[in-house]
């Protein structure tokens, strides 16, 4: 490959890189305000929210992409520069699946925890700032990191809409030099490099924020030895609903 | 927003045709993927790590890499090396492929969740390895991972649209063709996309009513 070629992989690797970046923070934004709705005490909050993610998770990411190309422009008028179409698209969809984990996650919380907020008058908004989210997010990023990696693949999508991220460099270069399986390795190898730095960063945080919770491995093993027995028991017994439940299974 | 009743009624042959093709994908994608899953499950328990090791990395690699960039693959580069499939029987292979490396994990976690005493009592009885997996752990770990493996079919539903990219005329494939010939976004997108939420949605009702008798 010359580099005249790498340099349009390049091209393609910091399109991809963007779409990532933007889609993932819609989606968190998107999992954690619908996501904390379905909590919500009026029923109505709570329908349209688990209407919204049942839609969402329903359809296909790809097909969404499409509908955001091809349905929005004429139907509403205005026409979405490529990148931020597809950071909708994507952001959207990832974000259904992202507000089961964060609606999981609360769920997860002891009742008591919540209980005693109430019983010292917190509001609401209070309980879920103060008490609720602490707890509950540091639970969120193991299934959330498998989520992002979820969204990486994703962003693969947009090369069908002619979109110049990494896939669709590959089928240039693919073009270009008449020859496919030289390229098609380089690209896997990259989403697999950011797959695996995603990962790694994951991990650290929620390490981080669980260490911020006294959780974590820096709390000496005494204390935590009644709460360790407590989570093998409950991991064996939810193993193998655990695993559907994580990122692509679910629905 | 105008809607056109009249293209919906037009389109709805090739809906029918892209959706046959749609579920052929997707069954015969599960069957791959549940069966190569169960086998990569049963590698990674092997005791050497020169089998588990290059497994372990494969899957690893396959599961962290797009879907669509696999297909590309398969579909460009097997016939470089002079092997010829249809893209449809590519795009079954593929998506097996790619999804067995989740139906793996999900039959690992099965496997370790038997109890250890069904091992000890296969070991007390005498029974051949093989039986010990035929007729104790395989039964039991699978009755288990069922309602899992069926949201893979579910996630499995919702990626056989990228069959389209190489020239599979399933569902997205008719649709976009249809809408190029008509000049009719709306009404295709929109018809697939509500067929997809009519398929997934149910199903993933009916798993969870399945998930709430198996798993006890």
């Amino acid at each position: 490959m010359t580099s005249g070629l790498w340099e349009l992989v390049l091209k393609g690797v910091w399109v991809t890189v963007q779409l990532l970046f933007l889609s993932a923070l819609l989606a968190t934004g998107v999992s954690f305000v619908v996501g904390i709705a379905r909590t919500h005490r009026l029923w109505i909050v709570r329908f349209l929210a688990g209407f919204y993610t049942e839609v969402f998770r329903g359809t296909s990411a790809l097909i969404m992409i499409f509908w955001v190309f091809f349905v929005l422009p004429p139907a509403f008028g205005w026409q979405l520069v490529p990148l931020w179409a597809g950071t909708l698209a994507l952001g959207l969809t990832y974000g259904a699946y992202g507000a089961e984990i964060v609606r999981g996650a609360l769920g997860a919380v002891d009742p008591a925890q919540r209980e005693g907020g109430v019983a010292l008058n917190f509001t609401p908004w209070q309980r879920m700032r103060k008490i609720l989210l602490p707890q509950a997010v540091p639970e969120m990023i193991p299934p959330f990191s498998n989520l992002l990696i979820e969204l990486l693949k994703g962003t693969a999508l947009v090369s069908v809409m002619g979109m110049g991220d990494l896939t669709f460099s590959a089928s240039l270069v693919r073009l270009a030099l008449q020859e496919s399986a030289e390229i098609f390795t380089y690209v896997l190898l990259i989403y697999f490099v950011i797959a695996f730095l995603l990962t790694r960063g994951m991990r650290r945080l929620e390490r981080d924020l669980k260490a911020g919770l006294g959780q974590g491995p820096t709390r000496p093993s005494r204390f935590s030895l009644k709460r360790d027995t407590a989570g093998l028991s409950a991991s064996t017994t939810t193993g193998t609903a655990g695993v559907g439940a994580g990122v692509g299974g679910d629905s | 927003m105008k809607w056109d009743w009249g293209a919906v009624a037009d389109f709805m042959p090739h809906f029918w045709d892209g959706l046959l093709v749609t579920l052929q994908a997707l069954a015969l994608g599960s069957l791959i993927s549940f069966a190569l899953g169960l086998v990569w499950a049963l590698l990674m328990r092997t005791p050497t790590r020169w089998v588990r090791w290059p497994v372990g990395v494969v899957t690893e690699f396959i599961r962290n890499t797009p879907l669509l960039v696999q297909l590309f693959f398969l579909f460009y580069v097997l016939p470089e090396w002079n092997i010829t499939f249809s893209a449809l029987t590519t795009g079954v292979f593929a998506i097996g492929l790619h999804y067995s490396t989740y139906t793996m994990q999900v039959y690992r976690a099965g496997i370790e969740a038997v109890p250890v005493g069904q091992w000890e009592a296969a070991t007390a009885l005498n029974l051949p390895l093989r039986r010990t997996w035929t007729a104790v752990i395989l039964p039991q770990a699978i009755r288990r991972v069922v309602p899992a493996l069926g949201n893979y079919v579910i996630s499995m539903l919702k990626d056989t649209p990228l069959l389209m990219a190489i020239t599979v005329l399933e569902m997205l494939g008719q649709a976009r063709l249809f809408s190029q010939e008509h000049f009719q976004f709306t009404e295709p997108l929109t018809v697939i996309g509500v067929a997809f939420i009519l398929i997934s949605y149910p199903a993933s009702l009916l798993l969870r009513a399945l998930e709430r008798r198996l798993v006890r």
